[in-house]
């Protein structure tokens, strides 16, 4: 229904939208801006906003020092290879659960989402101690089996979401055309929900990529992601905002670009559901 | 070869018995409708033999094959949705190609039936597109050139032309009548329409409640309905159904005189009624007239150049060779 709605009320409402939207880039911003200047003019009282030697010092410093590309790799294949197997493993689940629910189907998917409820402090020295005792400690492997079960719980939700878009006669036209289990998922149902699988894989890519808590813990230097790479930063020697910056804008950067693109499905993919 | 044979097939969901134990053979080469109101099960007695549901007990033979557990891939039959339920992301060829792809067959066979197919559906056009680009009635045909290529030992029809317009309805139930003269398939067909039925059937098979009411041809169900429930279901307009002092008088319970047995005078007659509302098809008038000491109006059926009007006053005699009477229980009178 159309609702009539005065200039004024158009103004004003943009204006506050510019002004949240701004609040909540200006971090960003901000390291960005920061990672251009010296380390003098990034801690300087007053701030400088634009008004400084640009220089990009900071990326030389930061890539001789730190292997970037090493990092970046490392956060590929994690992001990548989490998301491959997590893909893996949730669409049969999905499947099963939107088109074979079972009476406990909806307490299993409550009881998958509620383990993202507990901190994940809480099992970090058991994670540890199984890691370290199966050799797996600083392995992209290793990494790779954390992030795919820390984000399987949303992977399969998301999906599930998106079967239950798909009318199950389809599914039943497919068996009754003589499609095995497997082919009814690889043929029928898979390439009808790409749109969400895209989302799915998008946000998990998403995800994978920014996790710090267990790619901090669990890596030292071979399998180490680009959120060590930041942290690597942050400390021994004092705090040098420019290069931390500069290491910021670097991690972010592929994920920023690549969400930049990517906005319509990741929109659609958050939003799916909400309106029928 | 398609005879199916159901033996003792009852289904339960959970603790509702939706059909309890019924038995039913489908010869081969017959062209079934199973028909009945919303919810009497007949959808679901289709879905059993197609595989889709698990019988709760009974056994179901196709070609004298115990098939009770066979996963509908392996049954040898072909169905068609109400939804058409066709692969929107295939070309209308890949729809087609797609049981014929899952069964491995030769490439340049595939292409054979898929053209032939195409040609006697009147789909050779729309091949390369997309079930989204068509119309209701040509994604219907898609449906049924799927299943034809396959060329199965029977067709599972489930209430097929139900989404689609009335003018396309009679169409594409003639294509359909006509493709089982053709083909000499064994046929299974869903509907709750009884005209589909009437017009199409080799064998109705009247349900209510999961119970199968009557068996027969549609003839001997208009002639000969075995209770008052097919009575009042099979012929359009319904039957009339009396009960009371009228009843009484032929020694029944309740007496079914349909809206064709009924002779009109202006003058004299064994009722006297008024004209209520006339419905004018044409061909055909349909009088609702009130009769004094009916409960209902009754039905009468006129030719299409009688001209009564709201009010008027008319006498009805029904034609008693064509009366049905009914018992308590609701059974015919023989």
């Amino acid at each position: 229904m159309a609702r009539s709605v005065s200039t004024n009320r158009k103004l004003v409402t943009t204006f506050f939208a510019w002004v949240v939207g701004l609040a909540i880039f200006f971090p960003i911003l901000w390291t960005i801006l920061t990672s251009f200047k010296t380390e003098a003019q990034a801690i300087a009282d007053p701030p400088i906003f634009f008004n400084f030697h640009w220089t990009l010092e900071n990326y030389v410093t930061v890539q001789e020092r730190s292997n970037y590309f090493r990092h970046f790799w490392n956060s590929v294949v994690l992001s990548g290879g989490s998301t491959l197997l997590g893909l893996i493993i949730a669409i049969p689940a999905a499947w099963s659960m939107a088109f074979v629910p079972s009476r406990r189907t909806k307490d299993i998917l409550m009881w998958m989402l509620s383990t993202k409820m507990l901190p994940p402090v809480g099992v970090l020295v058991p994670m540890y101690l199984i890691f370290r005792n199966l050799g797996l400690l600083d392995t992209q492997i290793g990494l790779v089996i954390v992030l795919t079960l820390i984000n399987l719980p949303i992977i399969v939700w998301m999906l599930y979401t998106y079967f239950k878009e798909i009318p199950g006669e389809i599914l039943e036209a497919a068996r009754m055309d003589g499609a095995t289990l497997r082919s009814e998922i690889l043929y029928v149902l898979t390439p009808m929900a790409i749109p969400g699988i895209a989302s799915t894989v998008l946000l998990n890519i998403i995800l994978a990529w920014n996790e710090a808590f267990w790619t901090l813990n669990l890596t030292a230097a071979k399998a180490a992601p680009l959120t060590a790479f930041i942290a690597s930063y942050s400390s021994p020697e004092g705090l040098f905002y420019a290069k931390l910056s500069a290491a910021s804008t670097m991690a972010i950067a592929p994920i920023l670009i690549m969400g930049w693109f990517s906005q319509k499905q990741l929109v659609r993919g958050l939003t799916f559901g909400a309106v029928k | 070869m398609g005879r199916i044979t159901l033996d003792k097939v009852s289904k339960a969901f959970g603790d509702v018995e939706v059909i309890p134990p019924l038995d039913l053979t489908i010869e081969d080469g017959e062209f079934v409708v199973f028909v009945g109101p919303s919810g009497c099960g007949k959808s679901t007695l289709l879905r059993l033999i197609a595989g889709l549901e698990d019988v709760s007990g009974g056994e179901i033979r196709i070609n004298g094959q115990d098939a009770t557990q066979t996963p509908p891939a392996k049954r040898g039959l072909a169905m068609v949705f109400q939804s058409y339920a066709l692969y929107p992301h295939m070309s209308v060829r890949k729809n087609i190609a797609f049981p014929m792809r899952m069964a491995g067959m030769p490439k340049d066979e595939q292409d054979r039936r898929i053209e032939a197919a195409a040609k006697a559906l009147n789909l050779t056009d729309y091949l390369d597109r997309r079930p989204g680009q068509l119309s209701g009635g040509q994604r219907q045909r898609v449906a049924i050139g799927r299943a034809i290529v396959r060329e199965p030992d029977a067709f599972l029809f489930d209430e097929p032309l139900s989404n689609l317009d009335a003018a396309l309805r009679v169409g594409m139930r003639l294509e359909i009548s006509e493709l089982h003269k053709r083909l000499t398939t064994t046929m299974v067909y869903v509907t709750h329409d009884q005209v589909e039925a009437m017009t199409m059937a080799d064998k109705i098979v009247v349900l209510q409640a999961g119970r199968i009411e009557q068996v027969g041809s549609p003839m001997e169900l208009y002639r000969s309905p075995r209770n008052v429930f097919v009575a009042g279901f099979i012929g359009s307009p319904k039957m009339n159904l009396l009960t009371g002092p009228e009843a009484d008088k032929h020694s029944a319970t309740t007496i079914g005189i349909r809206p064709e047995h009924i002779a009109i005078s202006s003058d004299a007659g064994a009722w006297k009624g008024t004209v209520g509302v006339s419905e004018h098809l044409g061909s055909d008038t349909f009088f609702h007239v009130t009769v004094e000491g009916f409960h209902d109006p009754l039905t009468v059926r006129a030719s299409g150049e009688v001209a009564l009007y709201y009010g008027d006053t008319i006498y009805l005699t029904p034609d008693l060779t064509h009366l049905h009477r009914f018992d308590a229980q609701g059974l015919r009178i023989a």
